[in-house]
């Protein structure tokens, strides 16, 4: 064998990303820059911290798609604008002109607005994460980089869209008169649980959906049902006590919208239990999905 | 693990389930189906496909390993494996460094967005950071010669523009393990031999280089050692040209014969029904020989029926590059003899030419008219491919620093000077 010469190091080393196979295997013996490749085992969480590694991947990823969806549109982004305003104004006529239900003096427009824009998080977020796999399927089954980047990078898109709608709200509180209060502060954690309880839910869809592609058909069905069992077009006053009720209070989502409105327009029914409740929820069904998408995970390139 | 030794597969296996469509769940609703009829079953016994079987070997820093075996051998699985897409059911891997995987060109571009954000976004799919990326940007646009079209959509770029771009991304990923698939097989002649420079220059630089490849050729000429897959074992692990030579006497004849006979498609001897080509062969490959080298003769026979007897027929042959680049063509009359009539009978024919290509994938297509011009006799599209082979490096008769699909003779005379 011939001495073969070379520095220590590849020339280029200091500019090199830690090795992505560390990502891969988060408990993966690794000796200096040694990656070690073994068969999975049956249980283990995801390592989120792939998904700082991977940022640069996160954020073009979530570009691509936000660049993508108003490419070739007249109108580009102001969709993400008129979509919610024409939303709750059709909310805002069936509910309050003619169901006549009560906004606690809010603007109905503005209180189904409100509404709109944290239950639209939450479907955007589990409907992109929920395909993300499937519509990738050529790079899952290509190349290799920690799988969760890809549904983590839909929540990233749905919450840039979230963040102009925010805009919008806020102007369109001002224009009704409403000035902020400091109960504002609150709506980041009730927004949190939110993301946190949709991207669990996502990436449990997203793995599922890579063999059961049922599972695209069912979800915005079942978002459908859930948008009418949660309080954006009305609040929790107008449910009969009894069965309704206590089938109302399951939903963990209601709390959630509650909070957040309350947070914005000061007006907004979240008893503590349920707030326990719903932190609860969001917080298990996270985690669940974390362990349940690396279940799945190692099967993806082979069954996609 | 030895500081020198880049990759150690140790007894690695893969087994998927097959065939189990009826035991498995396709849809959700099978699978309630299934679990409301037998809530208690076990899923039935499936069948299991054993797609690696314990494969082991290492690879120096430095090395440009090949791998070769027949379609189904298990290649693309390694590879999958080694590239971390898909885990093992058996065995370990170490890697010593940062693996990039190219196991298709392209995988991530998106038509709708233009050359420059593909390169960002193909890039950080590869892995490659965002200030990496912009590093680099000029060289990946001067690799892949597009820069004009930029900030052009993708989705209007001519194939050969997409697939530069798209290796040129992947080319500068700079990983101390490159795993190649196979990608030799795009882009035009030039640019495989661009690609193919990249490569050698990497494994120069103490990169461990996989390449996958069918193209003989290439394998012998830029790897130094190569491993023979059949059925999911390695069989093989030796040079390159060694590990090249069984592969070829393996698949034997059997190549040559596919090359023929999957060649002749019916519309190819539309025209007239008084000839018909029998067959082809190619005295030389049947020697145990795969490839032609330089300045070799390429001797071709051909057997063909007359049916009814033939006026002036002139029969010409053309050569091509794979990607369909005509190189030459001659016919027989270009000889003195000129055309010829054919009674019926059987007849053969050899074509012999002093071989002028360089390394490649070439074709041969014969075909013949009732004289020049006139309607066609038959016609053989690709009735051949074949390899040219180039000799290792020390042997080479030409300068490889001049480029170019031919090589000719030529002589230089220089005169006095006419200023003194």
């Amino acid at each position: 064998m011939l001495p073969v010469l070379q520095p220590e190091s590849p020339p280029f080393a200091g500019a090199v990303l830690p090795s992505p196979a560390d990502a891969f295997r988060p408990d993966g013996a690794t000796d200096g820059n040694i990656v070690r490749i073994r068969p999975p085992r049956p249980w283990e969480a995801l390592d989120l911290r792939s998904l700082w590694r991977f940022r640069d991947l996160l954020l073009a990823l979530a570009a691509r798609d936000i660049k993508l969806r108003y490419r070739q549109t007249a109108l580009g982004v102001l969709w993400v604008v008129l979509q919610p305003l024409l939303a709750a104004g059709i909310f805002a006529f069936v509910f309050g002109r003619v169901a006549h239900l009560d906004s606690g003096g809010v603007p109905y427009v503005l209180f189904c607005y409100a509404g709109l824009l944290a239950w639209n998080l939450f479907s955007s977020v589990v409907l992109k994460a929920s395909v993300s796999l499937v519509s990738n399927a050529s790079l899952v089954s290509k190349i290799f980089f920690p799988r969760v980047v890809l549904p983590f990078s839909a929540v990233i898109s749905a919450l840039l869209d979230f963040a102009i709608g925010l805009v919008v709200g806020v102007a369109l509180m001002l224009a009704c008169g409403k000035v902020p209060t400091f109960a504002l502060l609150a709506a980041p954690f009730w927004l949190a649980l939110l993301v946190l309880l949709a991207t669990g839910a996502g990436l449990i869809c997203a793995a599922l959906a890579v063999s059961y592609r049922d599972v695209t058909h069912i979800l915005p069905v079942t978002l459908q049902l859930l948008l009418y069992g949660s309080p954006v077009g009305y609040t929790v006053a107008v449910i009969p006590e009894g069965l309704p009720r206590t089938l109302y209070k399951l939903n963990p989502i209601a709390p959630l919208l509650e909070g957040f409105r309350d947070a914005l327009l000061g007006y907004g029914f979240v008893g503590s239990r349920s707030a326990i409740y719903a932190i609860t929820v969001a917080v298990l069904v996270f985690l669940a999905g974390l362990i349940f998408f690396r279940r799945m995970e190692r099967q993806f390139a082979d069954v996609i | 693990m030895s500081s020198e030794t880049a990759i150690s597969v140790r007894g690695v296996g893969k087994t998927f389930r097959v065939g189990a469509s009826q035991a498995r769940a396709t849809t959700l609703g099978e699978l309630l189906y299934q679990k409301l009829r037998s809530p208690f079953a076990r899923r039935g016994r499936d069948v299991r496909f054993e797609a690696l079987r314990d494969v082991s070997f290492e690879a120096r820093r430095g090395e440009m390993l090949g791998i070769v075996g027949r379609n189904g051998a298990g290649k693309s699985t390694l590879l999958k494996i080694l590239s971390q897409i898909t885990p093992p059911t058996r065995g370990e891997i170490d890697l010593r460094g940062r693996v990039g995987a190219l196991l298709e060109v392209g995988t991530g571009f998106h038509p709708e967005l233009t050359g420059r954000e593909n390169i960002y976004l193909n890039g950080s799919i590869l892995g490659m950071s965002r200030r990496d990326i912009e590093r680099k940007f000029d060289s990946i646009v001067d690799f892949a010669e597009t820069e004009q079209f930029l900030d052009t959509p993708v989705k209007r770029y001519s194939s050969g523009m997409f697939v530069r771009l798209a290796f040129a991304v992947a080319a500068h990923l700079q990983p101390d393990i490159l795993i190649v698939d196979e990608v030799l097989a795009v882009g035009d002649l030039a640019f495989q031999r661009k690609c193919m420079g990249k490569m050698e220059s990497a494994a120069h630089e103490g990169k461990t280089v996989i390449l996958v490849s069918h193209n003989m050729a290439a394998i012998s000429q830029l790897c130094t050692r190569a491993l023979l897959i059949d059925g999911g074992s390695v069989v093989a692990d030796d040079s390159a040209v060694a590990v090249v030579a069984r592969y070829l006497r393996q698949m034997g004849s059997a190549e040559s014969e596919i090359t023929v006979s999957g060649r002749q498609h019916d519309e190819d001897f539309g025209g007239s029904a008084k000839l018909r080509v029998i067959g082809f062969s190619c005295p030389t490959l049947a020697e145990g020989g795969f490839a032609f080298r330089w300045r070799e003769p390429l001797v071709f026979d051909m057997r063909f029926d007359v049916l009814a007897p033939i006026r002036n027929a002139v029969i010409g042959l053309a050569v091509q590059t794979a990607d369909g680049v005509e190189l030459f063509g001659s016919h027989q009359i270009d000889q003195p003899g000129a055309m010829r009539d054919f009674e019926p009978g059987e007849y053969t024919c050899r074509i012999s030419i002093e071989n002028p290509l360089r390394a490649g994938n070439y074709t041969f297509s014969i075909g013949g008219e009732h004289g020049v011009g006139k309607a066609p006799l038959f016609l053989v599209r690709d009735a051949f491919r074949f390899d040219v082979h180039e000799l290792s490096a020390d042997e080479r008769p030409y300068p490889r620093h001049v480029g170019g699909v031919v090589n000719v003779e030529t002589r230089w005379q220089f005169g006095a000077a006419l200023h003194a």
